[in-house]
């Protein structure tokens, strides 16, 4: 492996392992399951549409998401500077970047791995109707893609602060921004001064809107720019906040 | 084969208008053990973290092995064994995890990974404990692992923070017996507030306060500067007339009565030991304890830290 690689891998490894020692990786997995199977089956009514496909099965992983994935990533960081562990990490030769982007990857893996446990629901509908495979396949590379953006803005905040409330609640806040900026909440805001192209600009940012038309079958290259950009930024701060605060 | 060295110019650390370290230089070269002391709070630890790369230096910079830690980091980190204050490590992990980690971060791959934690493995004598998560080992254990840890790649550089801190006496003798082994080959610095331990291990101390370097010295010549060095300590009958007769000594220049000892201080460059001994047979006092004192290091400290004269 290249000299860039190995050593993203290797902290990808510890991290991935390291989920798997503690509960955090067995909680997450069957909340993010029961929770998801209870929306789809009860609050979307599954069965009553009539229709073989997966949308409302989709259409809450935004919120579920909104909990979740700031609950497994405030301690990314926070926890590495509590117990210390940062200064070890980043004495060995591994470079800022590397540790980030290894951490970050860790993570999204995960929640892709809870993701496909979800398969069950996919059986379901299979069986019960003839969906469009297509479609759900989309549903689902778009909704691990929107996680990843949860998860890049997580991971930032938990290099925010030593304290795992705070970058929980921190998190929340900004992923619920990015959740509903393009709704009348948010809009409303800005929409008595700021000029059209920032409302248009704003409206942009929203996860709901790439995740729909994604989640809809359409994979735009725009939306997966859009949510790669989302992570790298979000990455980038990640990076640049731990330089300025790892001394704290 | 060039000379190791570890050569600090003009480090300097700020915390806002908070100065950590102020111009701290020196060089340090193989086989020396370096020991940094100082009152808590003094830039220890603030400088063995610029020296491993953790922290950038507000201004100034180091060489580890010519590798600069500010424009080539990685490279100078890879020179470098570091057992951070406290000795962190992942608490989940099984000690043999995580130091395989640690091997592959530091370059070893697949099978040579295993067998250099393998070696620390074993130079630390963790093997009773290998499949155990760290967070459930007793603090001497936990401080191994640390250990094990700095020296898996063994490093050129080895700089240490306060590595017997916490430990029973049992334990700090087996650092410290680790520390002294591998001392010949390898440059090692180790941060202490433990006077005794300089004393056990380190053959050059500098001591540190408030940021900057206020003595730079092997630790005999620290405890030389002790007003005690050289002094003769008698524990005897009827003290107030022996210090009347001692005091009369040509060689002395003081006697002080503390505590029921009687403690003779050299006048320049006079040797008493010899004189009072004498003294003592020819008036045949009853004494229980005679004894050459070598210098007192907590003195010592106290004065340069603090500028106090006991």
């Amino acid at each position: 492996m290249s000299n860039f690689t190995s050593p993203v891998s290797n902290v990808l490894r510890r991290e991935l392992a390291g989920y798997f020692a503690t509960p955090v990786a067995w909680v997450f997995i069957v909340i993010f399951l029961v929770m998801a199977a209870a929306f789809t089956f009860y609050i979307g009514a599954f069965y009553d549409r009539g229709i073989a496909d997966l949308d409302p099965f989709f259409t809450f992983h935004p919120w579920l998401y909104l909990f979740l994935v700031p609950a497994m990533a405030m301690r990314l960081w926070a926890e590495e500077r509590r117990s210390g562990t940062i200064e070890l990490l980043l004495t060995l030769p591994v470079t800022l970047w590397q540790a980030v982007l290894g951490k970050f990857l860790a993570a999204w893996l995960f929640v892709g791995l809870a993701l496909l446990l979800t398969f069950p629901v996919w059986l379901t509908v299979n069986y019960l109707g003839d969906p469009d495979n297509g479609v759900i396949a989309a549903g689902y590379i778009g909704s691990w893609l929107m996680a990843g953006g949860f998860l890049a803005i997580g991971c930032c905040m938990s290099a925010v602060t030593r304290n795992q409330v705070v970058a929980f609640i921190l998190s929340v806040v900004v992923c619920f921004g990015f959740l509903v900026s393009g709704l009348p909440m948010v809009m409303d805001l800005f929409s008595s001064w700021a000029p059209q192209p920032l409302l248009d600009a704003i409206a942009e940012f929203s996860f709901l809107a790439h995740f729909s038309t994604i989640s809809r079958g359409v994979i735009d290259l725009r939306d997966l720019v859009y949510f790669a950009l989302v992570m790298v930024v979000w990455l980038l701060a990640n990076t640049m906040v731990l330089e300025m605060k790892k001394a704290d | 084969m060039s000379e190791l060295r570890i050569e600090a110019r003009q480090l300097c650390k700020n915390y806002g208008s908070l100065v950590a370290v102020d111009q701290l230089s020196f060089e340090v070269g193989t086989g020396e053990v370096l020991g940094f002391l100082g009152p808590n709070g003094a830039g220890k630890s603030t400088t063995m973290k610029m020296l491993t790369g953790f922290l950038a230096p507000s201004s100034g910079t180091a060489l580890i092995n010519g590798h600069d830690i500010v424009t080539d980091s990685l490279a100078a980190r890879r020179c470098i064994g570091y057992l951070p204050e406290g000795a962190p490590s992942y608490g989940e992990m099984t000690v043999r995890a995580f130091l395989e980690f640690v091997a592959r971060a530091r370059g070893f791959a697949g099978k040579r990974a295993l067998n250099a934690a393998g070696a620390a493995i074993e130079r630390l004598n963790l093997q009773g404990v290998v499949e155990q998560p760290i967070e459930t080992l007793s603090k001497g254990f936990k401080r191994r692992v640390g250990l094990a840890q700095s020296i898996i790649h063994d490093p050129q550089v080895l700089i240490l923070d306060e590595p017997t801190d916490g430990l029973d006496p049992n334990q700090k003798h087996e650092v410290r017996h680790l520390i002294r082994d591998m001392a010949e080959e390898k440059i090692i610095v180790i941060s202490t507030h433990l006077l005794e331990e300089v004393h056990a291990v380190c053959n050059r101390a500098m001591i540190i306060a408030d940021g900057r370097l206020l003595v730079d010295d092997t630790p005999a010549g620290l405890i030389a500067r002790s007003r005690y060095h050289d002094a003769v300590t008698l524990v005897v009958e009827q003290p107030e007339r022996v210090a009347s007769v001692l005091s009369e000594l040509p060689q002395a220049r003081k006697v002080e009565l503390r505590e029921g000892e009687l403690t003779v201080f050299p006048a320049p460059g006079q040797r008493l030991f010899e004189v009072v001994s004498d003294t003592v047979r020819e008036n045949r006092w009853a004494v229980a304890e005679l004894r050459l004192e070598a210098g007192r290091l907590d003195e010592v400290f106290r004065q340069i830290t603090r500028g106090e004269v006991s």
